[in-house]
């Protein structure tokens, strides 16, 4: 469930501007929890796409080398399922930086020493985005499952141990008026753990996969229109500089991978093609901007307005 | 394409003056025995510093080639902030003050002038086609960090632009990059703030190309204390302060990648 539009609107088609930002969807749809808002519903069963290769993932980075991507990242279901996680990640680090989407759980202290080891010996960053949805297991468990608050938390504390910096990224699942509230709360739970200098990434909720049984999909009206298009900043759409890879072939982002008209081919070369706006979660990406990439973005702020003046 | 600037043997470049008046002067007065044929800065003329318009008279009067940066691009065109692009709250609280400050203390004049001024030279140094740009040739805002700028993704740019030598600014950080076949990328630095290194001094660049390119950083040391006790006269931030007297970052961390963020402080 892709949010699809079975209606007549007219959708913009936005062409590849470059192939800035490189997925892997390394696990596939398998991860080790469940989480009642996941946008492609992972669980430890869902194999429609099952684990990635080193060798499509060597393949896939030389390939990139020609289209000159800046970026490459991880994400799954849980990328520490894939039992060839580090290797891939060092080499990784041999052509550019890595960024990992992981929940933590499975990141030992074993695996948290070799992570920082290729971390060293490299000069790029990696990047590890750590996923937690509330800072209080009150407020976490609920959306990722039983005891993931402190499973996840533990997780964290061994990446800072090492020296890593992680992002805790976190679903806005709550009311923008308790944005305050829920950011101190958040800074707070990782200082109380000796996290010093927190990195905190707050991203919207993409009703569909497993959020629409949680919350509610799309409504009626959210959708790209052309004219929508008009004096917005396309580079905000991850669509406009990225692709990714899966066990199935090439697909135009990380968040419309059950869509089968996002699939674009076999190789990077496939993907150069441009893509229909069609689907409702592109709204989002929209409203919000640059969801997926590390980068920060300015998107719904100056556009905020717009998009009264268009509804 | 065609090269139609200037051929140099020996240039200075340098951006992110951010207001700081005290350390362009120092930097014009030092760059004066440097045997130099011209001076570039690569744009970001105000943030964080006190009274914005006394950089404009030294860049003018010092024969400063001056680019346009995203800073400038905004001020000069009224926008609503310096898209420099941070989500989070505290570094927008602090980009906000710092932008609605130097926008008020801007003159019109600077504003419009800022709004004409170019946004690339391209020039010969010795044998190289040497391109300068703001954040990157594609994208003026665009950070070009050293820990997330791939060694192909920057021979690209040079194939891309027709550059033997692309410099930039805009990340705050100054780096050298040595390409293949004889390719190079220069962060030039900036003179408005420290590097995030916990030293209270500035850099900038010095450019030579004789048998190959050579290229020197220079730490410019000034009277960081005279710009500290401006900037408590005009009431700025502590923050912005604490960053000239310590030499570490304390606000604008969110756009830091994992290894240039390990290195500050904050």
């Amino acid at each position: 469930m892709t949010g699809e539009n079975v209606n007549t609107v007219q959708h913009p088609t936005l062409e590849l501007s470059s192939l800035d930002n490189l997925w892997f969807q390394v696990a596939g749809t398998l991860c080790n929890l469940k989480c009642n808002h996941c946008f492609i519903s992972c669980s430890p069963t869902n194999d429609k796409f099952g684990m990635l290769s080193l060798s499509t993932v060597e393949r896939t980075l030389e390939e990139s080398v020609k289209y000159g991507v800046k970026e490459y990242y991880y994400t799954g279901g849980e990328p520490f399922m894939n039992a060839e996680i580090i290797p891939m990640l060092s080499a990784t680090l041999r052509y550019g930086p890595a960024t990992v989407l992981t929940n933590a759980i499975l990141i030992s202290d074993d695996m948290t020493e070799q992570l920082a080891d290729i971390e060293a010996s490299s000069s790029y960053s990696l990047e590890i985005r750590v996923s937690l949805d509330g800072f209080t297991p009150e407020m976490n468990d609920p959306i990722r499952g039983h005891n993931t608050f402190k499973r996840t938390v533990d997780g964290i504390r061994r990446l800072v141990k090492v020296g890593f910096l992680p992002i805790i990224t976190a679903v806005k699942t709550w009311d923008d008026d308790r944005d305050l509230e829920v950011i101190g709360g958040f800074l707070q739970q990782m200082l109380d753990i000796g996290y010093s200098r927190p990195r905190l990434k707050l991203i919207p909720t993409l009703r569909i996969g497993a959020e629409p049984q949680r919350t509610h999909g799309y409504l009626e009206g959210e959708e790209i229109t052309l004219d929508m298009m008009d004096g917005y900043d396309a580079s905000q759409l991850i669509c406009s500089n990225s692709r990714i890879m899966t066990d199935k072939g090439l697909y135009v982002c990380p968040i419309l991978i059950d869509a089968d008209d996002a699939k674009l081919g076999e190789t990077l070369e496939d993907g150069l093609k441009p893509y229909e706006l069609k689907h409702r979660a592109c709204y989002t990406c929209y409203m919000s901007g640059a969801i997926c990439s590390n980068a920060s973005s300015s998107g719904e702020k100056l556009f905020a307005e717009k998009l009264s003046a268009h509804q | 394409m065609n090269f139609n600037g200037q051929t140099y043997r020996r240039i200075a470049a340098f951006g992110g003056v951010y207001s700081n008046h005290i350390a362009l002067e120092a930097m014009l007065n030092d760059v004066v025995h440097r045997d130099v044929e011209a001076i570039f800065c690569l744009g970001d003329l105000g943030a964080f510093g006190p009274h914005p318009n006394k950089v404009f008279s030294l860049l003018v009067q010092g024969g400063v080639n001056v680019m346009q940066g995203n800073y400038d691009n905004s001020i000069g065109n009224h926008l609503a902030d310096c898209q420099c692009g941070y989500t989070d709250p505290r570094d927008n609280y602090f980009a906000k003050l710092s932008y609605d400050y130097t926008y008020a203390n801007t003159d019109a004049q600077w504003k419009w002038w800022m709004k004409s001024l170019p946004t690339e030279f391209r020039i010969r140094l010795g044998r190289y086609n040497l391109l300068m740009c703001h954040g990157s040739p594609r994208k003026m805002n665009e950070f070009l960090w050293e820990s997330t700028t791939p060694a192909h993704f920057l021979k690209k740019l040079t194939v891309d632009y027709h550059a033997d030598v692309i410099l930039a600014a805009h990340t705050g950080i100054h780096s050298y990059r040595a390409l293949p076949q004889d390719k190079h990328f220069v962060n030039v630095g900036v003179i408005g703030r420290p590097a995030n290194d916990g030293n209270t001094n500035v850099w900038y660049t010095l450019l030579t190309a004789d048998e190959g390119l050579d290229v020197e950083f220079i730490p410019l040391h000034y009277s960081y204390r005279a710009l500290a006790e401006e900037m408590n006269e005009e009431k700025l931030p502590a923050e912005f302060i604490e960053t000239v007297e310590t030499g570490w970052w304390t606000t604008c961390l969110e756009i830091l990648p994992a290894k240039e963020r390990k290195r500050g402080k904050w």
